[in-house]
């Protein structure tokens, strides 16, 4: 009709079109309340069918515990009668306020975290009906500063790293800060090479900022004695000096994607970057990592527990969820079999460090009781 | 005596610094245009040299005896709890027999894909005759493996360096001297939702959810956006609020993709408890997207269709609504449709407001209806390059080079609407 119309002269095509028009008037408009009709239909329809019922188990959380969830899913989804669970990445703080805002089918049964929940959490968890919250420890998770595999290897103490990323160092007066002066690694420590501070890192939201900060950070904050004083007579001064990055161009904001700062370091040799373990294990050939107080960032050290800068996952799960969703109980049990979180199961192939051999057996019989956790206000 | 110029003297004697002006005007216009294609030459040829290999997986040839006391024991057929993944270590401890020791044997049956137990299920579940037969199988090698054959592993840099050993690597060497290691098609990566063993990722969940809202999009807002630009258009009164309302329209088109995120996380899944996660509420969200743009498209459209027209047709008894959908509508569409197509080819590649309504997700499952979890095209980019396994590096730049595809399809189609049923006046 239009490509007839084109090549017609514009009247004659009018006259036929009003012939046609009228012809189509009332078909178009039933086609009309039909479309609409349907859609509404469509748009209820789906509304009320998730609050009938949900098929499938539905977990969010940390973006670090992320790619372990995702396996074990997989594999629980191919190996089943049931659905694969559906994972979102939201960030453990995200994630913990979306499984907090209620019991029901549109909340998540689970979520993950590279953190403890707090209280502040489990308060308002239970101001929300959800007031039996199981908690699974899965393992520990490393967090490395490394550099290109060209460039010379580093062995900082966390004193070193405090001094190089702080805002605000101690001055020569006990009681006295001042804006950061180190500008090269030598400044800090003149056992360490004369290059330029340069660390890529993730931003404020990211649990793996959180845990450095707190692990790397604080651990070398707390050597200075006069700021380990203020921990008990000023705890908020004591954080803000431990925890708070300089924003003087030394640490770069890299964002959360480790991939990138990996490229990074291959193209600078200067650079340090902070990440998870698993992107070391991968990149074995590209970047390696520092020692942290003289230990280095291997998968024995961090399973040992004496490289410093590691932190343990957990998962968390609505007993009230459990035996209603189908698939959820079985869930929990792929996650805590050996086979998955072992000492040699698929999750520590892709860089999950597992557990002692006791702490597993007590987490998986904890977790087949449904045992809650047991924090004050309950 | 001193002689007046005469006007062509003046604009020869200009004409020098005219025609330098002209040349250097040219020569920036060529610059500029060589910069462009210079940027653009080189993101399509990294993306291609990077996605390319992606399009091909490495496969090994297993024989396998599929065992009746293993795959259905008592004589019936469990394929839940069936141990597939036994029978392969199985077959490659036959393949191998000299390989002695737990962690050798460990180290060799990684060489193969944790998808060959899933395939030997799905052979069985096709036809359960072959049980109790032996067959020669191809299956997906280990992701580590293709990468080693694809020349992205160095197998000559020290041992602990790379992700993969020297045994393996020798292993790999014999089953390839022997023809028993080909790279094919990688066919999975169409066919299969998503998955974290990169050997078993595919975009097809993607594209099905994509699909999906698109669906949602262009049955709202095509509709939507028609009527209400030849309702501004045509009828209504030329007001101070119409003013309002042509102003705010041209100020949504501008605004960040992520506000409209925030917009369907509040209205349509906290308000109208509509399910996170679901293609729905995407195509919901990227119908409120795509609205301006189709507007004032279409407005535009509307506008460029000469008034003669719609004078012609009062003079011959048409009533507004006559004019209006007899004469300046069918003018008007092919405008319109090139303005749909083009705001459709722009909901594709968001990813930004679907993250906040739960479509960032790992899902593995292939939607089947608008109410199920689903993820978009560009989405599982985003959550690819993230990962740590190296080989979802090339499968990232595979699915860009995918919705780079449609991309260029949808775009061809406006420009092919456009040219067989523009009107020039």
């Amino acid at each position: 009709m239009l490509q007839q119309f084109g090549n017609n002269s514009s009247l004659s095509f009018a006259l036929d079109f009003q012939h046609y028009g009228e012809l189509t008037v009332s078909f178009q408009q039933k086609a009309l309340t039909l479309l609409a009709t349907s859609f509404l239909g469509l748009i209820f329809s789906a509304g009320a069918s998730a609050q009938s019922g949900r098929d499938y188990v539905y977990v969010v959380g940390s973006s670090t515990v992320y790619p372990f969830a995702t396996v074990v899913a997989e594999r629980f989804g191919r190996s089943s009668e049931f659905k694969t669970p559906k994972i979102e990445s939201t960030g453990s703080g995200g994630g913990l306020k979306l499984f907090c805002d209620g019991v029901g089918v549109d909340y998540p049964d689970v979520t993950n975290s590279s953190r403890a929940i707090k209280q502040s959490e489990v308060d308002s968890c239970a101001a929300n009906g959800v007031t039996e919250i199981i908690e699974v420890k899965i393992g520990y998770d490393g967090i490395v500063i490394a550099n290109a595999i060209g460039a010379p290897a580093m062995s900082l103490s966390r004193r070193d790293i405090f001094l190089a990323l702080a805002k605000e160092v101690p001055g020569k007066a006990d009681g006295e800060l001042v804006e950061n002066p180190y500008k090269t690694w030598a400044d800090v420590n003149p056992d360490l090479p004369a290059a330029r501070i340069e660390v890529l890192g993730p931003p404020p939201t990211s649990g793996t900022r959180d845990a450095f900060v707190e692990l790397a950070m604080e651990g070398g904050c707390k050597t200075v004695p006069w700021i380990k004083e203020l921990k008990s007579s000023d705890k908020n001064k004591y954080k803000a000096i431990c925890h708070t990055i300089r924003e003087d161009g030394a640490f770069v904001e890299a964002g959360e994607n480790d991939n990138l700062i990996v490229q990074k370091l291959e193209a600078n040799p200067d650079a340090f970057g902070i990440f998870g373990f698993s992107f070391l294990d991968q990149n074995m050939e590209k970047v390696k990592g520092a020692k942290v107080d003289a230990v280095a960032p291997t998968f024995d050290a961090i399973a040992e527990g004496d490289y410093p800068v590691s932190r343990p996952l957990y998962f968390y799960v609505k007993k009230a969820h459990v035996d209603v969703i189908p698939g959820l109980r079985g869930y929990l049990r792929e996650f805590t079999s050996e086979r998955a979180w072992g000492e040699e199961g698929y999750l520590s192939e892709r860089g999950l460090i597992p557990m002692p051999d006791e702490e597993r057996s007590e987490v998986a019989s904890a977790v087949r009781e449904l045992k809650p956790l047991s924090l004050a206000s309950q | 005596m001193k002689t007046a110029k005469t006007t062509l003297e003046k604009v020869e004697a200009g004409l020098p610094r005219r025609r330098r002006k002209e040349m250097a005007f040219r020569a920036i216009g060529v610059l500029a245009t060589a910069v462009g294609v210079l940027f653009l030459g080189v993101f399509f040829a990294t993306l291609i040299a990077e996605g390319s290999s992606a399009f091909r997986q490495t496969f090994m040839q297993i024989e396998v005896e599929l065992r009746e006391d293993v795959i259905a024991p008592g004589g019936e057929l469990d394929l839940v709890y069936a141990d597939f993944d036994g029978l392969v270590r199985t077959a490659l401890r036959e393949q191998f027999p000299d390989v002695s020791g737990r962690s050798d044997r460990r180290q060799l049956y990684r060489i193969v894909s944790a998808g060959a137990g899933y395939q030997l299920r799905d052979m069985v579940e096709a036809d359960p005759d072959i049980i109790g037969s032996r067959q020669t199988v191809w299956v997906p090698a280990a992701s580590n493996v293709d990468m080693l054959v694809k020349g992205n592993i160095d197998p000559d840099i020290d041992e602990s360096l790379r992700p993969i050993s020297d045994k393996q690597v020798a292993w790999v060497n014999t089953l390839r001297d022997a023809g028993k290691l080909e790279r094919r098609f990688n066919k999975a990566l169409f066919t299969n939702g998503d998955s974290r063993e990169p050997e078993l990722a595919g975009i097809r969940g993607a594209v099905m959810g994509s699909a999906l809202m698109l669906v949602v999009t262009i049955v709202l807002s095509f509709p939507i956006g028609a009527a209400a630009a030849i309702y501004l258009e045509e009828f209504a009164p030329k007001s101070r609020w119409s003013d309002l309302i042509e102003v705010n329209i041209n100020n949504l088109a501008a605004v960040p993709s992520i506000v409209f995120g925030l917009l369907g996380l509040a209205v349509f899944i906290n308000w109208m408890a509509l399910p996170r996660s679901a293609p729905l509420v995407g195509g919901l969200v990227l119908t409120l997207l795509t609205l301006p743009v189709i507007i004032i498209a279409s407005r535009a459209a509307i506008q460029a269709v000469p008034p003669s027209i719609r004078e012609a047709a009062l003079g011959l008894g048409a009533s507004e609504t006559q004019v209006v959908f007899h004469h300046v509508l069918p003018l008007a569409l092919p405008g319109m449709l090139t303005g749909t197509i083009i705001g459709m080819s722009r909901a594709l590649g968001e990813s930004a407001p679907l993250l906040m309504i739960g479509m960032v997700a790992f899902i593995v499952d292939v939607p089947g209806g608008f109410a199920d979890p689903a993820t978009a095209l560009p989405v599982q980019i985003y959550l690819w390059a993230d990962s740590p396994e190296r080989a979802f590096a090339e499968r990232t730049s595979a699915a860009i080079i995918v919705l780079l595809g449609f991309l260029l399809l949808m775009n061809l189609a406006a420009v092919i609407v456009r040219k067989r049923m523009e009107r020039k006046w």
